[in-house]
């Protein structure tokens, strides 16, 4: 029975054995391998939200000033608030609106504030710079607004909360270096001092401030810089991307699952649409500085012409997301309807669309997140504009969330606006997983499986 | 007549249509009984409001598109030729005056008489326009209405007529893709056909040296166009990306398809997945204030000069940016190899390292090559990353540590400064953009013919 095929048999018996312990540690190598990369993937994500929440939370809170401000007459001497007179011609009363405002506008509000700080800091008055270094210079705009919305607070003193300005902030957050000499540092050696001194005395507070979600970007108050504008602009933005890109996406994805012939055109427009949706997202940018701005002539910098460009960069995300949607609902479905006597219209528009709804709702989630994040071809149509307003309409100029952030990271103010773009991150961010979780949540809540 | 009334007046009269089939319909139906009638009431009423408030809407829109231009002209031509400024600009401001003084509102100064006179006219054509635009959409509604009535019989096959609209509209939305397309096609050979007339294809395509000067240097300045140096920033990035991405999601996706449990890929998915939602912004500020100064330092710590912003820092972001597309994608492709050819290798003995490597990946790789290809084509379209993080310095240079410049930085660039939309400046954005979609687009119909046949191959 001693055969050498048996031996052979042995043979590679002892081989296999002795390579076993190779074999087995590759195994174990290649594993480790695996959860290696797990892991750093994880770690990646740890260290992305790490950095923005340490550098963008504590921006939330900000210096702040807690004054009795006293409106006094002898500095805001103006004459009653025009009304509209009856047989009055709208362009008159504007005349004499504006010339209110105007005579306003010399008003010295800083004098006001002055006039608060004096009371803590008796040398105020003397170097009236120094003083008003430290509060930001929108505030004495924030007192007119009071002034112009009700004028009968003038001779009251009130209790305001304002904002620092953002050299003060930096400096009483350690977020620049103290041992710095002078001609290094953004404020003068008196307003440091001033500014040690009040934050010891519980004037100025570490308090969060609304600032950055009910004020529009400004240049001139740092302090004060807020997300308004560019949260309109991008609400405006994905409005236009929900009415144009979910009807006509839908519309397509249903034409091109249920009723298109199988044919080279119907090929041409599935292969097209693929390839749309991996077009770079700045093309997208190019074609409507091409379409929109320079042969339609719509307004540069406005949030129509933003909403439209990312409605056509939208519209694939929503096409594919529907007709997979639409590919998973069987087919006995749209046949019973038939068999009864539907027409395929009605097939379609009477079963098959009501059980799509919430995978369409799900692909409408995904591509309006896509949309809210995209920058690049924003920025091509010109809403990288520096813009101090809230926009009314879609007409007017806007900047929207990520291009705001895209600005924000570029002021020359480093120290302060690493965290407020880190702040800015964050809003973004925030609605950004709300809309995620929202998909996720419907898909699991309302997802068929047939 | 503002657009808010007409919509308004459009819905009632819809309504009213819908109505007016509706109770034609059922009175056929009540006339003819169920069976003979062809259509449903509903239908009846779809196809009124068809014929009676598409067609008013389509005057208005017309109204509202060309009525102005109309009346420009009109008011325009009524001028005295002594008083009508040349400049279409000024002709502008001068219209906004007379539309001011036409709506009552009035304006700063005393009007001239000319000015009275003309937005005389202005209101005139204005309120005959709107007369006979109010008049035009009254009876074309009127009419449709009733031609609905009249025709409204047993036979009317108003389902068909509906349904044919509705396919009609399906195909219009349909093609919107296609228009996109055509759009970015026309829209990019157009303006970089009017730069290449400038600037030679040859110095665009393989000049060296990038330095496009302000649009007022004047012609002598039509130099400094070669993209060569763009191109290779381009590339270097996006090979340093994928240098990151590749091994980091394709071992994941492998871990994930094979190893894990579902529970741990249950919580593991979702998170990774999280880095594919996150804006591309979003990684441009974590390179430029996280990763720049840690690779900076480490490079002073090994005596490496590293910039801060650098190839290096803008590509391993943008592969951190790539890993959870490529492992979603494997996975997909590694969860579609059939189990029974990983039963056969681990039924021979196979360890289940081997059984991937020998057995399921050979199976996967066209998948998987058609994954790293659209991962390569979104690599070399990002953009925001690169603006912030690659530096922006177009140098040719083999150097990843030194800062460069890409394709889309440059596009940026050319487009957002104060350039004069018709100079050689601004038209090599075109260009540029051109060969970027040229190239990403070869890239993806490649990959997505591999990915298909791979499909195809297991269903």
């Amino acid at each position: 029975m001693n055969t050498p095929n048996n031996k052979g048999y042995a043979g590679i018996e002892a081989k296999v054995k002795a390579s076993l312990k190779r074999r087995q540690r590759e195994e174990t190598r290649f594993r480790l391998f695996g959860i290696g990369a797990v892991l750093v993937a994880l770690a990646l994500v740890a260290s992305l939200f790490g950095t923005i929440l340490s550098k963008g939370l504590p921006s939330f809170w900000q210096s702040t000033f807690v004054l009795d401000v006293h409106f006094d007459p002898e500095v805001v001497q103006i004459g009653p608030k025009p009304v509209l007179e009856a047989g009055e011609a709208p362009a008159q009363f504007n005349e004499r609106d504006l010339a209110w405002q105007m005579e306003l506008g010399f008003v010295d509000f800083n004098q006001l504030l002055i006039n608060a700080l004096t009371k803590h800091i008796p040398a105020a008055a003397d170097s009236p710079r120094d003083a008003m270094a430290l509060i930001t210079s929108g505030e004495h705009f924030a007192l007119r607004d009071r002034v112009v919305a009700d004028p009968s607070i003038i001779g009251k003193t009130l209790r305001l909360n304002l904002l620092a300005d953002a050299n003060v902030d930096v400096w009483l957050k350690g977020n620049i270096d103290r041992s710095l000499p002078d001609d290094r540092q953004q404020l003068s050696a008196q307003t440091r001092e001033w500014a040690d001194k009040l934050s010891a005395d519980g004037v100025i507070k570490n308090k969060f401030s609304t600032a950055i979600f009910l004020n529009p970007d400004s240049r001139s108050s740092l302090a004060a810089a807020g997300l308004a504008g560019a949260f309109m602009g991008s609400l405006m933005m994905m409005m236009i991307v929900i009415l144009l890109a979910v009807p006509i996406g839908v519309a397509s994805a249903i034409y091109l699952e249920e009723f298109a012939p199988k044919n080279w055109i119907t090929d041409l427009i599935e292969v097209n649409i693929n390839n749309l949706a991996a077009v770079p997202s700045i093309v997208f940018g190019l074609l409507g500085a091409a379409v929109f701005i320079l042969w339609f002539k719509l307004p540069i910098s406005a949030p129509i012409v933003g909403g439209l460009v990312l409605t056509l960069m939208t519209l694939p995300t929503v096409i594919i997301a529907t007709r997979s949607t639409l590919k998973a609902i069987p087919p006995s479905i749209r046949e019973a309807a038939l068999g009864v006597g539907a027409s395929k219209v009605q097939a379609t528009m009477h079963h098959v669309l009501p059980l799509a709804i919430p995978g369409i709702l799900t692909a409408t989630i995904i591509g309006v997140a896509q949309a809210l994040g995209e920058t690049a071809p924003l920025l091509l149509i010109g809403m990288s504009a520096f813009v101090s307003s809230i926009p009314a309409t879609p007409f007017d100029q806007s900047t929207a969330l990520p291009v705001q952030i895209f600005l924000w990271q570029g002021n020359e103010l480093r120290n302060f606006f690493e965290g407020r773009t880190s702040a800015a991150i964050i809003v973004l961010l925030a609605l950004m997983l709300t809309l995620n979780s929202l998909a996720i949540w419907l898909r699991r809540r309302y997802e068929t499986r047939w | 007549m503002n657009n808010f009334t007409v919509a308004i007046a459009l819905l009632m009269l819809a309504a009213l249509a819908y109505q007016l089939g509706l109770t034609k319909g059922r009175g056929v139906v009540a006339l003819a009984g169920h069976r003979a009638t062809h259509s449903r009431p509903g239908y009846h009423g779809a196809l009124a409001i068809l014929r009676a408030a598409v067609p008013a809407f389509v005057v208005y829109a017309l109204w509202v598109v060309f009525g102005n231009q109309v009346i420009h002209s009109l008011v325009l031509e009524s001028i005295p030729a002594e008083f009508l400024p040349q400049d279409s600009l000024q002709q502008k401001v001068m219209l906004q005056r007379l539309s001011n003084i036409a709506s009552g509102f009035g304006v700063l100064g005393d009007a001239q008489p000319y000015e009275l006179a003309a937005a005389d006219v202005m209101r005139q054509f204005q309120g005959v326009g709107e007369t006979i635009v109010t008049a035009l959409m009254a009876t074309v509604a009127a009419l449709g209405l009733f031609w609905s009535w009249r025709t409204t019989t047993a036979e009317t096959r108003a389902r068909n007529k509906v349904e044919r609209a509705i396919n009609v509209a399906l195909i219009a939305c349909s093609a919107v893709a296609i228009l996109t397309t055509i759009g970015i096609v026309m829209s990019m050979l157009g303006e970089s056909l009017r730069f290449f007339q400038m600037v030679s294809p040859t110095d665009f395509f393989f000049g060296t040296v990038w330095n496009p000067r302000f649009a007022t240097m004047g012609a002598e300045g039509q130099s400094g166009f070669g993209m060569l140096p763009l191109m290779a920033g381009t590339l270097m990035i996006s090979f340093i990306a994928m240098l990151v991405a590749v091994p980091v999601g394709l071992m994941t996706a492998i871990y994930m398809a094979e190893y894990a449990s579902s529970r741990t890929r249950s919580l593991v998915k979702p998170v990774v997945e999280v880095l594919a939602g996150i804006p591309t912004i979003v990684y441009g500020f974590f390179a430029l204030v996280t990763v720049g100064p840690i690779l900076s330092s480490i490079g002073a710590a090994i005596g490496v000069d590293i910039r801060a912003t650098s190839a290096l820092t803008a590509g391993l972001v943008m592969g951190i940016m790539i890993i959870p597309f490529i492992s979603s994608l494997s996975d997909d492709i590694l969860t579609q190899v059939p189990k029974t050819m990983r039963d056969g290798s681990l039924a021979l003995g196979g360890t289940k390292s081997e059984t991937i490597i020998k057995v399921v990946l050979p199976a996967a790789l066209p998948g998987i090559v058609g994954a790293i290809l659209l991962a390569l084509s979104r690599a070399i379209g990002e953009t925001m990353i690169v603006v912030l993080a690659a530096g922006n310095s177009p140098v040719l240079t083999a150097n990843p540590f030194e800062a460069v410049s890409t394709v889309t930085v440059s596009i940026v660039n050319q487009l957002t400064g104060d350039q004069d939309f018709a100079s050689a400046q601004s038209l090599v954005a075109f260009a540029l953009g051109l060969t970027l979609f040229v190239m990403t687009l070869i890239l993806n119909v490649i990959a997505l013919v591999i990915v298909r046949k791979y499909r195809e191959q297991y269903e």
